[in-house]
């Protein structure tokens, strides 16, 4: 019966929006505050405002919304994780999963409830934690390790191995504000990798942007709990959360919503997942986005097989559908879809271009419109849609609606898409999967000679 | 057959030489409890003892880079109280006619412009500190208070480093040291308790309020003025000598002055400024205590 090492109970931590936390009795504000506050107050007054409507018109309103200025970042969390258990963490944005880490690893204190963690814990937070510029590498690693909490024997014992690891001998002596950013990453991974801790935390969100050093952290992983310790491993990623958790905690809006095995929680999360939507219709005609002359009444996420869908394999078609009403005869129409990805990047329009429909004014009528975006083409990830009818000569947008529908493309780990049998995060917005082809070319004279020499032959 | 009772002797050996092996390796493993701190007070020294070798590197990174960069490195430690014991001289003692108690003005001043060097910039540098530490508050757990108590071990090096300057005016003006020189040792303890003190009430407050980042220099100029560094508390009228007692800084400022040029020092006044500084550190070690676990949170 393996040990337990880390157990949580109840753990809440509440943040205060814009204002100072610390409940000193100064009054007066500073500069900082000043624009947060600047930052928040639209908010601030329009949610004080309707509190006040709402108390006015309802004295128990208030009980409900007992303080809008504070958030539980965590809200009574409570798990166990035994020692050598490697648990992914997953959630939207803001569900809490960073904060729970920070609470963790101590770097804040939990407004109530209480954790117990049994042995050295390490995180893979960010790598060069405390590296100074100024400093050589050779300073830098000692450093760095005392502030992760190393003691100088410790460095001293394994500095050949973490100057091996991270490759960099021939600068160690060079301050590491002249390393390139990838020798940078490779000494901090080195010093990181090497502090051995018994609980590893790894936030991959962190790192994301460095996909070496994602990779080796992945890689680390592996390692790390074949030695038998324990892992939370924070991620985005499906597909990376079920192939190293066995388990995997879902958290939304600081609560744990799902613990268990990690294929199953992943499809809840992915079916949950409140800011996806597949499908979107207006009944309501007075409220649909439109004019006098077109309305919009539905948008739909569309699988190959016709069913509407939220997760799409990366290797298949997917459709986007779009319904709308035509009020007033005599109009060329041109509905034509706007994708961007989480980032907020703007991946490409796409117009209609049916040649039935293309220079011919349309009756008026209930319109269905389908664009197949071909498999193998996008990269996986969310992608958010926006769907719009427009007129082009003159140019008339009818209407456009932001954000209409999104939908998430699922890479496979079946080896026979753009990915292959790599497992880490792959950068780019799209991932075709291209015609590769290799030729054997006759084996080049020398590299004959040395296999002669070496007795294997052909 | 006793062959065989030898072997098993030996593996029964070893295994109890295993079993405490491991023992001693779950005895060493930390368990560490997260909770929020209930207790009004709650100063978690020993947290600091442990992680003293992160003391040491911090206090020695930030030596370090302050001269890295710099072609004459740690002549700066001395060139710098040099300049300015040279200025105040000829301002104050040459032009003003500053009363130096009989001494030579030079050394009066550098007497108390020694101390004042090394407390003035702990706590401008202790001050500055947690909030330029933010990276790390952000990134890793170590007991805070290391941040500001590194950057005035920093201040330490320095002062002790321009130390050499009063030894070479010691000579040039041929006083000799006496016993009472000594008392110039628990005097840095007690400037080292003040300074951090402020510096960790400062430090605290600067990652609250930012404002305090340009109130400090300005503190610290009107502070000198108040403390006899320039001038002899000779000349502060009998009847108002008690209010700049309030000042911890005056008293101890005054006594290096009485170790260092052997003459006899005021009891009393140092014992009212020493206790004004033990509660100038048990205000800033506390005020700190319950602030920092917001750090992270609004640094």
């Amino acid at each position: 019966m393996p040990d337990v090492a880390i157990k949580v109970e109840g753990l809440s931590k509440r943040y205060r929006i814009g204002q100072y936390v610390g409940g000193g009795a100064y009054q007066y504000r500073a500069l900082r505050d000043v624009l947060t506050d600047v930052m928040y107050a639209p908010f601030h007054r329009l949610r004080a405002r309707s509190k006040q409507r709402a108390v006015a018109s309802n004295p128990t309103a208030m009980s409900h919304q007992p303080s809008a200025n504070f958030i539980w970042a965590l809200k009574d969390v409570s798990f166990e994780v035994k020692q050598g258990e490697i648990v992914g963490i997953i959630g939207r944005n803001g569900a809490g999963k960073s904060t729970l880490l920070k609470v963790l690893s101590r770097i804040t204190e939990p407004t109530k409830g209480r954790a117990m963690i049994k042995g050295r814990l390490g995180s893979l937070l960010e790598v060069g934690t405390g590296f100074h510029p100024e400093l050589t590498g050779r300073e830098n690693i000692y450093l760095s390790g005392a502030i992760l909490g190393m003691t100088k024997k410790e460095i001293d014992r394994k500095f050949d191995e973490i100057v091996d690891f991270s490759g960099i001998e021939k600068f160690l002596d060079t301050p590491v504000k002249r390393y390139s950013s990838g020798m940078w990453v490779r000494l901090g991974f080195a010093v990181a990798a090497h502090l051995e801790p018994e609980i590893l935390l790894v936030d991959e969100v962190l790192a994301v942007g460095d996909a070496v050093f994602q990779k080796k952290c992945l890689g680390k992983m592996g390692d790390v709990s074949k030695e038998g310790r324990t892992v939370l491993f924070i991620s985005h990623s499906m597909p990376a959360i079920t192939r190293l958790c066995q388990r995997t905690i879902l958290l939304d809006e600081g609560r744990i919503l799902q613990d268990g095995p990690s294929h199953q929680v992943a499809s809840v999360y992915l079916q949950s997942d409140v800011g996806i939507t597949a499908a979107r219709g207006w009944p309501d005609r007075s409220k649909a986005p439109g004019n006098d002359i077109v309305r919009l009444r539905a948008v739909r996420i569309r699988a190959e097989d016709g069913q509407i869908t939220e997760a799409v394999d990366i290797r298949r078609a997917v459709g986007i559908e779009i319904e709308y009403e035509v009020l007033k005869p005599g109009h060329v129409l041109l509905p034509n879809y706007h994708f961007f990805n989480e980032q907020g990047v703007y991946l490409f329009v796409a117009g209609d271009h049916d040649p039935a429909w293309r220079q011919r004014p349309r009756p008026i009528g209930c319109y269905v419109s389908t664009a197949w975006i071909p498999g193998n083409f996008l990269s996986e990830g969310t992608l958010i849609v926006g769907v719009a009818i427009s007129t082009v000569s003159p140019v008339i947008v009818h209407f456009y609606e932001r954000d209409a529908v999104a939908f998430r493309i699922v890479d496979s780990f079946d080896g026979d898409s753009a990915r292959g049998d790599y497992a880490g995060s792959i950068p780019g917005v799209i991932r075709p999967l291209l015609r590769w082809t290799t030729e054997f070319k006759d084996v080049v004279r020398q590299q004959r000679i040395v296999q002669k020499s070496n007795g294997g032959g052909e | 057959m006793r062959d065989l009772k030898q072997v098993n002797r030996k593996v029964r050996e070893n295994q109890t030489l295993a079993n405490a092996e491991e023992l001693r390796k779950a005895e060493a493993v930390p368990t560490i409890i997260i909770e929020p701190t209930r207790r009004w007070l709650s100063l978690k020294l020993r947290d600091i003892w442990q992680y003293r070798e992160l003391l040491y590197f911090l206090t020695w990174r930030d030596v370090k880079v302050r001269y890295k960069q710099t072609v004459i490195g740690f002549l700066w430690a001395i060139i710098q109280p040099l300049l300015k014991m040279v200025v105040f001289s000829i301002i104050f003692g040459g032009l003003a006619k500053m009363d130096s108690e009989g001494f030579p003005y030079p050394i009066f001043l550098y007497a108390g412009l020694l101390p004042w060097q090394f407390f003035a910039s702990a706590v401008s540098r202790s001050g500055e500190s947690v909030v330029g530490s933010a990276n790390l508050i952000k990134k890793v757990y170590f007991p805070r208070l290391i941040i500001p108590i590194a950057s005035v071990g920093a201040c330490l090096v320095d002062f002790a480093i321009s130390f050499i300057i009063l030894i070479v005016l010691m000579f040039y003006y041929s006083i000799i040291p006496t016993l009472s020189t000594f008392m110039v040792l628990p005097l840095v303890l007690a400037t080292i308790f003040t300074a951090l003190g402020v510096g960790m009430f400062i430090s605290a407050l600067n990652v609250a309020y930012r404002d305090f980042r340009y109130v400090l220099p300005f503190l610290v100029q009107i502070w000198m003025f108040l403390t006899p560094v320039i001038y002899s508390t000779g000349i502060i009228p009998e009847n108002w000598r008690w209010l700049i007692l309030l000042n911890p800084m005056a008293g101890i400022v005054d006594a290096y002055r009485s170790a260092i040029l052997g003459k006899s020092f005021e009891w009393g006044s140092l014992g009212i400024s020493i206790g004004i500084a033990v509660i100038v550190f048990l205000f800033g070690l506390i005020y700190f205590r319950k602030t920092e676990r917001y750090f992270a949170d609004i640094v």
